[in-house]
């Protein structure tokens, strides 16, 4: 049983905060949750709606059939009463003239000012909610001090038990066990996985969906004793981090796809340079600003091919909040590693949506960093760029040894980094640096496979399209329909095994992605040889719900 | 003091024969060795473009990154390592042109580095267009009726934005361009210097001579480099009626390390000890 409840309202109104608050207070008593944002680009105004769904068993996937709207605004009740069930409830102010049976008019704005805070309505309509799903008063005193000040948080709980007091008990809904978990959404993930892995030094220019991953760690600099900085514009962002890598610290930076356009040049500087650098880009749709605040998986040839020139590079989709954390950490550690980029890809979808998870494992977290002291280098004259048979070259920080220097260029260079004209110099140096490709392949996870053992549809999707694909495939078999699933999160270099074995087995592939032409199709033909026989495709900015894959599946497919 | 011999690097120098770098690179070691600075603790930062190739020709660290684009690595590198010692070398085109921005909101960032523009009013490397700052009218192998736009006022600018130590020198004075420099580099926050310096190949306006013709010594006048408006006016002094060489303009700032307590009490973040359970806490927010 899960339930799915829409609060919407303008910008302005506290959605966010509302939303935030129920989800919480959810979260410890127990349920799973899967909540995801629709915001408009502006600060005032519009139209804008967290969906939160909650229930006894994990939930993946957002879901488009509501049990409950919680509407602050009008156009909130007459854009979504369509998707509200028969006996669903909308609960709204009672100024909002709606002619629907299943309205239940509260006085919100009333009941707020009665307690001296305009803004507390919508904790007015949560109390309603949670008297109409049969919940109690457990857990909520203390989500609210722990969010506002005593003041704020007083006339918010008043306003609750007044809305709570207001409605009657509507749907029976068996009770959660508490349990440990975490509610959080990919971008803080992220950002809890830099801070984990020892990012020391994190420079950013604000993009939407990438904004919040800088927030985040903006918000822990002072208590980490790390360096955050906002820069003038995306070139700065992966230049200045580049350098900080270069003295020896771990550094990162994130944006969306306009930003990473203006990353590439230095890209490919890491690419000759072999500065090890992460850089997440949080897609959203293109071309040019396109859709600021919605989700796409768009970037993915253009990451692939960032760059001018050849050089090794890794690419790793996120698939949901938990793999978020964990692959930022794994990312880390391998552009450490083999001293080269390693992008991660996520997108709005992900940065927006929160997801109840267990709580992350820390003692599972390893810095390996790869840099040598003096003991380790010996007596021997340092070279950056010394050839090595896994193309790996020494690194040491500038400054820490005593007649050891550290040259980088961005031209062509030889073993000590200065430029050279050679072409036996350039071939070797090509030679080296792609040989660190091997030990990139050395670490490919294969993607994660659910559904029939022996499928006869064979589904193929990437990063954030997990939770909606499983979902779907969950639903397809229960119908009996012989459908599973493989979802790359490794990208680049590309893992074969899985998919050469299921390929074979299925009678039919369909690639199902939230972009125009296919990326991962493309990319499949492209290192395999593998065509798909069919495509669900979605690039209207708006995530595929499982629903949605589910019924496509049925009509375009079987 | 430290021999200038140690900073002497095996690479090949492919400037042209009588090019003003030379002078700059020299006068560049006898300050690094007057300061008694060892090579391992400096760091050589610079963009593209023929005075982009310095760090390759003087043996310290270096980083030779993209065209424009010395300035954020450079910060970058102190921001994370507080004891090395950072100076930018590159030319008028990469620091003003392509490095524009960066150079703004260096001066706005105000970490504690040495920018030294080698000032010659030409593109080299790429043979010989305007650079931006180029005399108008100024005829090129690019703008064959003379430039069109006005020259950037590089000082002024610096002065305007902000920036705590703006000076000029000229290479055709090592004595002058050494105390520059040492004073650059001794300076806590960001340093901006022009050198000026003739580009024999293809600057035959803004000469040796034409240089040498106009330039004079402010440290042998009464003038004060602390008054900013005054620093201004002097900013705009220019061409026939003379070029002022010397500190233009400097205020004692704030840098930003200064601004970050655990960075200004504390070990450079290259040294900061950490462990992946020392993040655990940061969890309760999502409890």
């Amino acid at each position: 049983m899960k339930y799915n409840v829409l609060i919407g309202g303008a910008a302005g109104q506290g959605i966010d905060t509302l939303g935030i608050l129920i989800e919480k207070i959810l979260c410890r008593k127990g349920y799973f949750i899967h909540s995801h944002k629709d915001y408009m680009s502006r600060i005032r105004g519009g139209h804008n709606f967290t969906q939160i769904r909650f229930g006894l068993e994990p939930v993946y996937s957002h879901w488009p059939i509501l049990d409950t709207i919680i509407g602050l605004d009008k156009e909130t009740v007459e854009f979504h009463s369509e998707r509200l069930r028969e006996d669903g409830v909308i609960i709204c102010d009672e100024s909002i003239e709606v002619e629907d049976n299943r309205v239940i008019h509260i006085p919100m704005v009333k009941f707020a000012k009665e307690f001296g805070n305009h803004r507390a309505a919508g904790s007015v309509a949560a109390g309603a909610m949670f008297k109409i799903f049969g919940e109690d008063f457990d857990i909520v005193k203390e989500v609210f001090s722990e969010k506002f000040e005593k003041e704020t948080a007083d006339s918010n709980f008043n306003a609750f038990k007044k809305g709570y007091e207001f409605v009657e008990k509507n749907f029976e809904f068996p009770k959660p066990e508490k349990r440990n978990q975490i509610l959080i959404n990919s971008n803080d993930a992220i950002a809890l996985g830099a801070l984990a892995a020892g990012v020391g030094f994190f420079a950013s220019y604000p993009m939407t969906p990438a904004t919040s991953i800088m927030t985040k760690l903006s918000m822990k600099q002072d208590d980490a004793k790390i360096v955050v900085e906002q820069v003038e514009d995306e070139i700065s962002a992966i230049n200045m981090a580049l350098g900080a890598s270069y003295a020896g610290v771990r550094s990162m930076t994130a944006t969306s796809g306009g930003g990473y356009s203006l990353m590439v040049e230095a890209l490919s500087l890491q690419g000759i340079t072999e500065i090890p650098i992460v850089v997440v880009d949080s897609q959203r749709p293109g071309p040019a600003t396109g859709f600021p605040t919605r989700t796409e998986q768009g970037d993915l040839d253009f990451v692939l091919f960032s760059g001018h020139g050849e050089y090794p590079k890794m690419v790793i989709a996120v698939k949901n909040a938990e793999d978020a954390f964990y692959q930022t950490t794994r990312a880390l550690n391998i552009a450490d590693k083999y001293q080269v980029q390693v992008i991660i890809l996520t997108d709005e979808y992900l940065a927006d949506a929160t997801q109840t998870i267990p709580p992350y494992d820390f003692s599972k977290v390893r810095i390996e960093r790869y840099i040598m002291t003096k003991e380790e280098l010996g007596d021997v004259e340092y070279k950056r760029y010394k050839p090595t048979e896994d193309g790996v070259s020494p690194r040491i920080m500038p400054g820490k040894i005593e007649g050891a220097v550290v040259m980088i260029d961005s031209d062509e260079h030889n073993e000590y980094g200065h430029i050279t004209e050679s072409a036996e110099v350039r071939t070797a140096m090509m030679n080296k640096r792609m040989r660190k490709m091997e030990g990139l392949v050395s670490e490919i996870q294969e993607p994660d496979y659910f559904g029939a053992e022996n499928p006869e549809i064979l589904l193929l999707g990437w990063g954030s399209m997990y939770g909606p694909i499983k979902e779907a495939v969950d639903m397809l078999n229960k119908d009996e329909i012989s459908v599973g699933a493989l979802i790359f999160g490794d990208l680049y270099p590309f893992p074969t095994r899985l998919l050469k074995k299921y390929s074979q087995l299925a009678k039919k592939l369909i690639n199902v992605e939230m972009n125009f032409t296919g990326q991962l199709a493309r990319l499949i033909r492209q290192e395999t040889g593998i065509f798909t026989d069919q495509s669900i495709l979605n690039y209207n900015g708006r995530q595929m719900d499982s629903y949605t894959i589910y019924s496509r599946i049925k009509e375009e497919v079987l | 003091m430290v021999d200038t011999k140690i900073y002497d690097s095996k690479d090949e120098i492919a400037w042209c024969p009588g090019c003003g770098n030379f002078s700059i690179l020299e006068a560049l070691k006898q300050t690094l060795a007057e300061m008694n600075l060892k090579p391992h603790e400096v760091v050589i930062a610079s963009g593209i473009g023929q005075a982009a190739k310095t760090p390759h020709y003087i043996n310290t660290n270096g980083f030779n990154g993209l065209h424009g684009r010395a300035v954020p690595p450079a910060q970058g590198i102190k921001i994370a390592n507080k004891d090395l010692k950072v100076i930018i070398h590159s030319g008028d085109g990469d620091s003003y042109g392509e490095g524009g921005n960066h150079l703004l909101h260096g001066i706005r960032r105000n970490v504690d580095i040495t920018h030294v523009v080698h000032f010659n009013q030409i593109y080299g490397l790429t043979k010989g267009q305007a650079s931006p700052t180029t005399a108008r009218g100024h005829k090129t192998t690019m703008q064959f009726d003379g430039s069109k736009n006005e020259p950037l006022q590089t000082l002024l600018f610096a002065i305007a934005s902000g920036c705590g130590f703006v000076a000029r020198s000229f290479s055709g004075n090592k004595e002058h361009l050494v105390k520059t420099l040492k004073q650059a580099i001794k300076y806590k926050g960001y340093a901006l210097v022009d050198v000026l310096q003739p580009c024999v190949v293809f600057n035959h306006i803004n000469t040796f001579s034409w240089y040498k013709e106009r330039v004079y010594d402010l440290g042998s006048t009464d003038y004060d480099p602390t008054d900013k408006i005054q620093a201004m006016k002097k900013a705009m002094e220019w061409g026939d009626d003379g070029i002022p060489i010397g500190i233009i303009y400097k205020e004692n700032k704030e840098t930003y390390i200064d601004k970050i307590d655990y960075l200004r009490e504390g070990p450079s973040l290259v040294d900061r000890k950490w462990d992946p359970k020392d993040a655990e806490k940061y969890m309760e927010d999502y409890k």
